[in-house]
């Protein structure tokens, strides 16, 4: 008789433990989602900045034609899915994009969303509408589209010259939202008007920016957060310090650095933190365009001095990657196997023998122990510019480079490096969506304005444009790796490594997702809920 | 004394106006500005968009066109526009001076209840051990940076209580709104109470070897009468001056005080805009900054006629 009670006991229990599972991973409605914002953005308006200080608040404002999927960590074809579109084809020989558009979906301002507010939005992006950008930093994002027709309220398409199978990707990124075609570009910058799940309800330069949630939301059920608050504090240990006393659910998203994490886990032992790539590489420029950098062989010697392993054991305890221009697998889609990168001069393991190389290419050069060259290392005024920098000038002094860092305030480094005002700069370069086109054209395409060094290869470019248009992923890939192996071999613009950056959040919030090959595409926050 | 006041104040007036030529002129030397930086951080430049912007902004115009549009502008009341959030300058100025200005006020009365009592001390018991411990806590208040003093609070309120007293925009209890401004007052005055204390002690110890403090002890007045009766209100004038002096210096210790407590208050909106180039709110914020500084040193001459009666402001 005992024992039967027991039985009883224990499956009472066992039903209860698995309802109690249950309902803790339902999700909740509720709650205001807080965290610390990095610093105060310029501005409001996604499409006219250049940094995920604007992506990380806004993007909760708006929706895309079509989004990588937000709980899928991996940016890739397979994880775009509708948003504001419904579905789309690629038609005409693959030269057009046709979107259907969902029906019903209103702007926070309570107007109509229709195929009008496309047009409206890439055409304002392609340069063509009467109403323009203060600025427009990816309108060479759409270099291929002709034009943008609608048919009817509910269908839009995008005629391209050529097929482009990244457009899709484009369009899926973060910095790719649909404005309204009634709103201006100035009210966008201080007022924002989406459709997405979050409702804009103020910002305050330097203080605060607060979001609420929109009750007319098309995605019934979502979002599950009443708002969104983020506190803007640039002093990254009053906000790391804040975030272990409780004050934030989570941090500004990659942007703890990894000895930061230690000291957060440390504190807040709960906590989880995710240390994840930021498709983020820092790489040399070299002002090819006067001596004596426009030596082939000085630029070859020092792109084979690099001991990258020894940059990222400095600056991330051993977590960063090596690559190419493309982010290396397995985050990366597009990057080069290892096998193959260690094929390029200055990347094989044997650091000794690669300088042994350099030191060669620089006798030739005219240089050596008794000649050293003197050049100025230049960059920007910020510590994950500069660090890097004063290693690269340590590792230089192997191969008779005598470097001197030239630190340049941030308002100064961009004219600096447009005139050409340099020798070596030390730079950044921050990749929106992991496809190879955003990253070749943008930075090794001749004449474009983020191609800083103006390297210029009219064969490689020719090969741009044929793995852009290859439909086959496999082919495609193996065009990309060939075309990266040679800009390495070129020295157009020396990869050092690509970083990883930390998020924690408190253990209480759930739905966050940590894309690993971009910082820029996943926050939309509507299937984020606070289980408390 | 009122055609004094009048001199001053015309003198103040001239000053105001010599500051205002400078800030507005240096400002425009220092490289870069509100263009370079909004292109510098789209990682492009449009040459086209770029002169459209600076036309749009009105920073392609002469200088002296531009001066005078602000400075015509500034006496009519009319601040312009931010460059960075495309507001009324004002309106994103006014609701900052009241938060620096409690956090200012809250320091100086750290800064003169703090110092002056325990420096009246210190010098009353010269040569003790209260007053070596007291010249230690001075001289560590003078040596430790307000940042670094404002860091080690969080740091401990966070380790010892879980709490962090970073600031709080709605204040729910007279209590929370007391606290947000207290402990970064209190960071932030530290250093202006060590040096209250050290000039208050050595003004004393000058004033109580006096001849007439001797008189005063053989006529029989109580220690307490001597001291701060008759020591203390000649020894005070020093310590005015530096009172003075520190409420215009008290800026730059806000800056680090409002960005490590991260309070939302004049001195570190100063610093973003200066970043930003952001010339309205730069030009306007020092100039106010300047107009409280010029007053904080008139109304320093003024106590001192009231304080020492020998003083008198004549023609």
């Amino acid at each position: 008789m005992r024992s039967v009670w027991a039985l009883a006991a224990m499956a009472a229990l066992s039903v209860l433990t698995a309802s109690t599972a249950t309902l803790a991973g339902e999700p909740k409605q509720g709650g205001i989602l807080r965290m610390y914002h990095r610093d105060s953005p310029g501005n409001a308006s996604i499409h006219e900045g250049a940094t995920y200080s604007l992506n990380v608040p806004f993007m909760p404002v708006f929706n895309n034609l079509v989004i990588y999927k937000q709980d899928v960590a991996q940016n890739s074809m397979d994880s775009i899915v509708p948003e504001l579109a419904e579905s789309w084809a690629w038609v005409n020989d693959n030269k057009t994009l046709t979107f259907k558009l969902r029906q019903g979906v209103k702007w926070h301002d309570g107007k109509p969303f229709t195929s009008a507010d496309v047009k409206c939005t890439f055409d304002m992006l392609m340069g063509k509408a009467q109403q323009k950008f203060r600025q427009n930093p990816r309108k060479s994002w759409y270099d291929q589209v002709v034009d943008i027709s609608t048919n009817g309220d509910s269908e839009v398409s995008f005629n391209l010259k050529r097929p482009q199978p990244s457009l899709l990707a484009l369009l899926a990124s973060g910095y790719t939202p649909v404005y309204p075609c009634h709103v201006s570009p100035a009210e966008m910058r201080t007022h924002p008007i989406g459709t997405g799940p979050f409702k804009f309800v103020e910002f305050k330069a330097n203080e605060s920016i607060k979001l609420t949630r929109n009750p007319d939301y098309w995605r019934k059920g979502r979002p599950y957060l009443e708002g969104i608050e983020l506190t803007i504090i640039p002093n990254r240990s009053t906000a790391i310090l804040a975030f272990v006393a409780g004050k934030f659910d989570m941090t500004f998203p990659t942007e703890v650095t990894i000895p930061l994490v230690k000291d957060v886990k440390q504190q807040a032992p709960n906590a989880i933190c995710e240390i994840a790539p930021t498709n983020v590489s820092t790489n040399i420029i070299v002002n090819s365009s006067s001596p004596p950098f426009d030596n082939v062989d000085i630029r070859r010697a020092m792109a084979m001095a690099l001991d990258r392993k020894a940059f990222i054991s400095i600056m991330f305890e051993g977590q960063g990657d090596i690559g190419g221009t493309m982010l290396p697998p397995p985050n990366g889609l597009w990057g080069m196997p290892k096998e193959m990168l260690e094929t390029i001069p200055g990347y094989g393991p044997d650091v000794k023998a690669n300088r042994e190389e350099a030191k060669k290419l620089m006798q030739k050069a005219g240089y050596g122990p008794d000649k050293h060259l003197a050049v100025k290392v230049s960059t920007r005024n910020i510590p994950i510019y500069r660090d890097p920098a004063v290693i690269l000038i340590d590792q230089l002094k192997n191969i008779y480079i005598d470097g001197e860092l030239d630190v340049v305030e941030t308002a100064n480094w961009f004219p600096k490096v447009a005139r050409k005002d340099y020798m070596i700069g030390l730079n950044l370069t921050g990749n929106a969506v992991d496809d190879p086109d955003q990253s070749f054209y943008e930075n090794y395409s001749c004449g474009s304005e983020r191609n800083y060094t103006n390297y210029c290869n009219k064969e490689i470019e020719k090969l741009f444009d044929v793995q852009s248009q290859e439909t086959n992923v496999e082919k495609r890939r193996k065009l990309v790796w060939d075309i990266d192996k040679k800009l390495q071999e070129d020295v157009a613009r020396p990869i050092i490594f690509h970083s990883r950056m930390g998020s924690c959040w408190q253990p209480y919030v759930k739905g966050i997702t940590i894309m690993t090959n971009s910082s820029y595409n996943g926050y939309r926050y509507e299937d984020v809920w606070l289980d408390k | 004394m009122f055609a004094y006041l009048v001199r001053r104040l015309f003198l103040m007036l001239v000053t105001l106006f010599g500051i205002s030529i400078v800030i507005f002129f240096l400002l425009r030397i220092v490289p870069g500005n509100i263009v370079d930086i909004l292109f510098a951080a789209a990682g492009y430049v449009d040459p086209a968009d770029k002169a459209n912007l600076e036309k749009e902004l009105g920073i392609d115009r002469p200088l002296i066109v531009q001066y005078w549009h602000w400075i015509s502008g500034f006496l009519r009341g009319d601040l312009g526009y931010s460059y960075v959030s495309e507001k009324p300058a004002l309106q994103e100025i006014l609701p900052r001076i009241p938060i620096t200005a409690r956090l200012a006020g809250l320091a100086l009365l750290f800064s003169a209840s703090i110092g002056i009592p325990l420096g009246v001390i210190s010098a009353v018991k010269q040569g003790t051990k209260l007053d070596y411990a007291l010249r230690v806590v001075s001289l560590s208040g003078l040596s430790l940076p307000s940042f670094w003093l404002g860091l080690l609070i969080l740091t401990a309120s966070v380790a010892m209580f879980g709490q962090m007293p970073i600031f709080n925009p709605n204040p729910q209890t007279w209590l929370e709104a007391f606290a947000t401004y207290a402990v970064p007052a209190a960071a932030v005055g530290f250093r202006s109470a060590a040096l209250t204390m050290r000039i208050t002690r050595s003004s004393m110890l000058e004033v109580l070897r006096q001849d007439y403090i001797r008189t005063a002890r053989a006529k029989g007045a109580s220690e307490a009468a001597v001291n701060y009766h008759h020591a203390l209100k000649n020894a005070i004038l020093p310590v005015i001056t530096v009172i003075g002096i520190e409420a215009a210096f008290l800026i730059g210790g806000l800056i680090v005080t409002e960005t490590v407590f991260n309070i939302p208050g004049v001195a570190r909106f100063l610093v973003e805009a200066i970043r930003w180039r952001d010339y309205p709110i730069v030009q306007n914020l020092v100039m106010f900054i300047a107009v409280v500084v010029v007053f904080a040193n008139f109304t320093v001459d003024m106590l001192y006629a009231v304080f020492d009666p020998r003083i008198r402001y004549t023609d």
